[in-house]
């Protein structure tokens, strides 16, 4: 299994300087492609993953067996067509599925990190992720495409290496967490820590898992990629295999069982210091503030064209905030699009399957390519 | 079916009176882009630089979808986001008329721009004049097609108001064209002079 996991040594020589003040050396990124690296190597696409995401963007899956969580969007033919791009997406730092995270080993101490893995943010990952396609010979990225987390890590990366980066496409996201997100957050992680098996995160060396503060982090946050509409829609009052509730706290209704399994899956394939720490970078993540509080300043001469979507029952990170980078954007004369999907599948939208969605983007792709002369 | 002004537009756009102020690749703002049909239109000519912003969502969508860059987004209230002389054109076609505040808008269009082309049906064309002697009701036509009840176009206007409105403003119409029914450009000397009267439309390129 480990043999599918395809990962690369970085901050060999150059350590990856943290926001923190600490440093990383010698840490590990996985990471995927997908399609051909072209002759010219200007037709690459850099994938950024949500909180929950790992590098498995596209075909199946080799852990979970189950398709990738964006295939339908990336491959042959498909909007993000890897006939035509070649498609990079690296497990984020913090992660955990073969990046450097709270759960592997602390090179320096041959201990595992647990809590003592270094409070990372959103640019310290794309940061690592500028080390990993330096290391890989890309010199310019065509498009930085993401999501959630992921929009955070595209709309970083056109601030941050704005030389490297064609067009971003944040997707339903923000320029910072608000404080419902911390607060949403702050129960996920309350949830972790105060499960015993959580261990003061020591959870790996005592042979535990905190299986139940992680799987009702996650139910929780769950709920809030879904919308009311969407809740409706799929389960309304509907009953778990059974005619008339049962007087009892064991599961009545479909949703509750809907959002055990999910807390259940995602314990399997989660790490839950992990969860910790990349919550934590979500929060910290306020892009106004790396610039005298000015989104403007942030993307003042910026020559990346940008391409914001965001979707109308999205109540995690509200269109609004989309319209703020946009009106940002404008003000400093920068090239933007912006399309608000109708939809009510809430926030999670971007990872089904949405037919505006997909064309928004397959012709924002298309396009830039086209303007840079891609084949 | 492209709108009647759309030749005339291009050809502003090719031949601008001082080509030392204009970049090789023309940024260009279509207000009330639409569709995109006008952006495309344009893009086929000559290479431009062209970006869009429209009111409805769903138009919106169709333009990126087809690779322009549009913003949804109202001219009334967001053309102030954009910094001053930032577009080479700017283009409200057919749009003035539908604004809440044609004034404002109109100083926005040449504060961004370094040529604002602005074009809107004529209120005074002899036609419009006729249908209302005679019928005695707001007139319809092919530039006008709404009923009174249901047209956005709320601020109507006839060329010489248009005019009054610009030397109000200290905003200066470099060019001046005058359209007949049928998206021509009237050129005999009678129709220019009185081409309040005559014209169905008008296209004006503004500096200022």
């Amino acid at each position: 299994m480990k043999n599918s996991i395809k990962t690369i040594i970085l901050g060999k020589k150059i350590p990856l300087f943290l926001d923190s003040g600490k440093q990383l050396k010698n840490f590990k990124i996985a990471y995927q492609t997908y399609g051909k690296l072209n002759k010219n190597k200007n037709n690459v696409i850099l994938i950024c993953h949500a909180l929950s995401g790992d590098q498995f963007t596209a075909g199946i899956n080799p852990f979970t067996k189950k398709p990738g969580w964006w295939s339908k969007a990336i491959g042959p033919n498909l909007p993000i067509d890897t006939n035509r791009f070649f498609v990079i997406c690296s497990n984020i730092l913090g992660g955990c599925l073969g990046s450097t995270g709270p759960k592997e080993l602390n090179p320096a101490t041959k201990k595992f990190f647990n809590m003592s893995f270094p409070v990372i943010t959103i640019r310290d990952m794309v940061k690592a992720q500028k080390m990993l396609i330096d290391e890989l010979g890309i010199k310019q990225l065509l498009s930085v495409i993401g999501g959630s987390a992921g929009g955070f890590q595209a709309l970083q990366w056109a601030a941050t290496y704005p030389e490297n980066v064609i067009s971003a496409i944040p997707i339903a996201t923000s320029f910072r967490h608000s404080a419902q997100n911390i607060a949403f957050h702050e129960v996920g992680r309350q949830a972790i820590m105060s499960d015993p098996d959580w261990c003061n995160g020591n959870y790996i060396d005592k042979k535990k898992t905190p299986k139940k503060g992680l799987s009702v982090a996650r139910m929780l946050a769950h709920i809030t990629y879904l919308s009311e509409e969407a809740f409706q829609r799929k389960f309304g009052r509907n009953l778990q295999n059974k005619l008339s509730v049962a007087y009892g706290f064991k599961t009545d209704f479909q949703v509750e069982s809907y959002l055990k399994h999910q807390g259940q899956t995602f314990v399997n394939r989660f790490d839950a210091n992990s969860y910790l720490y990349i919550t934590r970078a979500m929060d910290y993540f306020d892009l106004p503030n790396q610039k005298k509080g000015s989104l403007k300043n942030i993307y003042k001469n910026t020559p990346v064209k940008f391409c914001v979507i965001s979707f109308t029952s999205d109540w995690v990170y509200p269109t609004k905030y989309s319209k703020e980078i946009v009106d940002s954007l404008n003000a400093v004369g920068a090239n933007v699009s912006f399309v608000e999907i109708q939809t009510d599948k809430g926030h999670d939208a971007f990872l089904l399957d949405e037919k505006e969605f997909n064309e928004t983007v397959r012709g924002f792709l298309n396009s830039t390519a086209n303007i840079m002369g891609v084949n | 079916m492209n709108r009647l002004d759309f030749e005339i537009i291009r050809n502003v756009i090719a031949t601008p009176k001082d080509t030392s102020m204009i970049l090789d690749v023309p940024m260009i703002l279509d207000v009330g882009c639409e569709n995109g049909k006008l952006l495309k239109f344009l893009n086929k000519r000559k290479k431009i630089d062209g970006r869009g912003l429209e009111i409805s969502q769903k138009n919106v969508n169709i333009c990126v979808k087809h690779g322009l860059s549009v913003v949804q987004g109202d001219a009334d209230k967001d053309l102030i986001a954009y910094p001053s002389k930032s577009f080479d054109f700017v283009i409200l076609s057919q749009t003035l008329q539908a604004t809440h505040s044609p004034e404002k808008v109109l100083s926005q269009l040449v504060r961004i721009s370094k040529y604002a082309i602005v074009s809107f049906p004529n209120f005074g064309s002899w036609l419009v004049r006729l249908k209302l002697l005679i019928n005695g009701i707001m007139p319809q036509s092919k530039s006008l097609p709404h009923t009174w009840y249901t047209t956005p176009n709320i601020h109507l206007c006839t060329i010489k108001d248009f005019k009054k409105l610009c030397e109000k403003n200290s905003i200066k119409i470099e060019k001046s064209f005058y359209l007949n029914k049928y998206g021509k450009q009237i050129n005999n000397p009678i129709g220019k002079i009185f081409n309040n009267f005559f014209s169905t439309s008008g296209l004006f390129v503004l500096k200022k």
